[in-house]
């Protein structure tokens, strides 16, 4: 499990709005790939390119090619369903589902292509994600009860945990920490450090330190002014971004100067 | 002498504040009153009808087996409706708010309000004048080749003014309040919670089902109990379509008859007694109705936990 994720020459657009341009990156498998940015520099809006969830939005297309292990996501005869479910990913404010239960949120991926699962295959498999997702021991005792009764922090592990039970490829991870506390942002960062092991994780984030803790690469976008596409300015290892970018741009960003 | 600085008030925002909860309480007390009174008005008229001996109330067999048939046949009426308007309205909800272009949708979403602002008198003439006997033929095929089943027996009315007919007028008039507020409640879905769905690879009907479904649960009973409350009372489609008469296990023969059509039909030459007996029919619509919102009610309650609410 897990996949490596090459992009080229890709272009997103919302409409005729060009918002990110030009995006070229190589993303390893197994590893933890930060995206870094001022706001609107496209950073979550190129996120969502790597699992066509940015096309869900009226007029919004890409253009370019996103090849996972080699596979075009967005070549002709594509399902964006099927690429969904290699891609998982996780969003800013924690969404369980409200109306299920903190079981069924977990089996809520694996339920769906009317996939059948046994009783005790599903189980497994919640006990399995929940534990993945570090969460197990604070919810064993209430599976049944709503995932929207946890708190924050509880539900964006749920949600990490709904995410990995369909067992993708790769997770996508959009300001994942964003809504949460110090303590539960901490432990959401474990967790990511944990998910490397098995998967190929991209996390956008706003915070610098959180990209310097978690991530082994970084990637640096910035846009040139209001209305201008984003672009991707630097990429390399994490270290090298804190401590020795070779763009000024990149440099004046981590050390506090703008943004 | 100290004063306390934070005694001081500002006098003018502390009026506003008054004169407004003033109003909102008058309005709250005033729906309370004509509630009230009309209910109080039911009961009182309705008393002597409810206790005059059996042999003088129309029919001849007391109140009870008066009322019973009417009560049957208003629900028989309101049930049809429920049952064919509920999966069309929903269906067209779910097309404007998740399926449509975003210009289409505007428009269907005007044509089906536009259903509710045609006056009841207009589908009652267009259900008697037009939809009976076009559909005649239909309940003639039903007769024949589904006339075992009890309620599709012949023979079939040759005018096409049945309980079927009614149901079906009373559906289209339901339609556009079912429709609306559905729309309206599916709309509001959390995008958070479309696109949960959507990323872990659902077709967008599986997401309706997983995200827009049960988060419009609520909001969709609601929707149907206000269109059953329409279709409970509804009385000038009702009295022009059918041709009403006993109660009928038949669909689609004549006969039948719902409360709101009685009241109405009988009501204009009435006297004496008469009148207490069809304000008393009244004073059962009314707790029928309002039976059936306190189960819609609990039925929504029932599962707040799971609502998204908290």
């Amino acid at each position: 499990m897990s996949k490596r994720i090459d992009v080229k020459d890709l272009n997103v657009y919302y409409g005729n709005f060009l918002a990110v341009e030009d995006v070229n990156i190589n993303i390893q498998a197994k590893s933890v790939t930060a995206f870094i940015g001022p706001s609107g520099c496209g950073k979550s809006t190129f996120l969502r390119t790597l699992n066509r969830m940015h096309e869900v939005l009226p007029g919004a297309r890409v253009e370019g090619e996103v090849l996972l292990d080699g596979d075009n996501l967005y070549g002709p005869g594509v399902d964006p369903v099927t690429v969904r479910t290699q891609v998982g990913m996780v969003f800013q404010r924690p969404n369980p589902f409200p109306t299920m239960s903190i079981r069924d949120n977990v089996l809520a991926g694996v339920k769906l292509n009317n996939k059948k699962i046994s009783k005790g295959a599903a189980d497994a498999l919640v006990e399995k994600s929940l534990v993945g997702a570090n969460l197990w021991n604070e919810v064993k005792d209430r599976l049944d009860k709503p995932g929207s009764g946890l708190s924050g922090g509880q539900q964006q592990r749920l949600c990490i945990a709904r995410a990995i039970a369909v067992e993708p490829q790769v997770i996508l991870m959009d300001e994942p920490c964003s809504a949460l506390d110090p303590i539960s942002t901490l432990a959401v960062e474990d967790l990511i450090n944990e998910l490397k092991d098995q998967y190929t994780v991209v996390i956008v984030t706003h915070n610098m330190q959180q990209a310097a803790r978690v991530s082994d690469k970084t990637a640096f976008f910035n846009i040139a002014g209001t209305g201008k596409p984003g672009k991707l300015i630097e990429f390399a290892d994490t270290t090298s971004i804190f401590n020795n970018p070779s763009q000024k741009a990149t440099e004046d960003y981590v050390s506090g100067r703008f943004g | 002498m100290t004063t306390n600085s934070l005694t001081t008030s500002h006098g003018a925002g502390r009026a506003g504040d008054k004169v407004f909860s003033g109003a909102a309480m008058a309005a709250g007390c005033l729906i309370l009153a004509v509630l009230f009174g009309v209910a109080l008005f039911l009961v009182v008229q309705a008393i002597p009808a409810l206790t005059a001996p059996a042999a003088d109330i129309q029919g001849g067999h007391g109140f009870f087996a008066y009322i019973a048939p009417i009560v049957v046949g208003t629900l028989i009426a309101a049930v049809i409706a429920l049952v064919i308007a509920t999966p069309v309205a929903i269906g067209v909800a779910l097309f404007i708010s998740h399926y449509a272009p975003r210009r289409l949708a505007a428009g269907l979403g005007y044509v089906v309000d536009l259903l509710a602002a045609i006056p009841s008198v207009v589908y009652g003439a267009w259900g008697a004048a037009f939809l009976a006997k076009e559909i005649s033929p239909a309940y003639d095929w039903l007769a024949t080749y589904l006339g075992w089943i009890p309620i599709f027996e012949g023979p079939a009315s040759a005018t096409g003014k049945t309980i079927l007919t009614a149901g079906i007028v009373l559906s289209v008039m339901v339609l556009p309040i079912i429709t609306s507020l559905s729309r309206e409640i599916f709309l509001q879905t959390p995008k958070l919670h479309e696109e949960a769905a959507l990323a872990l690879g659902a077709t967008r009907w599986e997401m309706i089902k997983m995200a827009v479904l049960p988060f419009g649960r609520p909001g969709i009973i609601s929707a149907i109990m206000l269109g059953l409350g329409r279709a409970l009372g509804e009385t000038m489609a009702v009295a022009l379509v059918l041709s009403s008469g006993v109660l009928t296990a038949s669909l689609i023969q004549s006969g039948n008859q719902t409360i709101a059509a009685e009241i109405a039909l009988n009501f204009p030459e009435a006297s004496g007694l008469k009148v207490n007996t069809l304000i008393a029919a009244g004073l059962v619509l009314f707790v029928i109705t309002l039976g059936v919102n306190m189960i819609a009610r609990w039925i929504i309650t029932r599962h707040k936990e799971f609502s998204g609410a908290n």
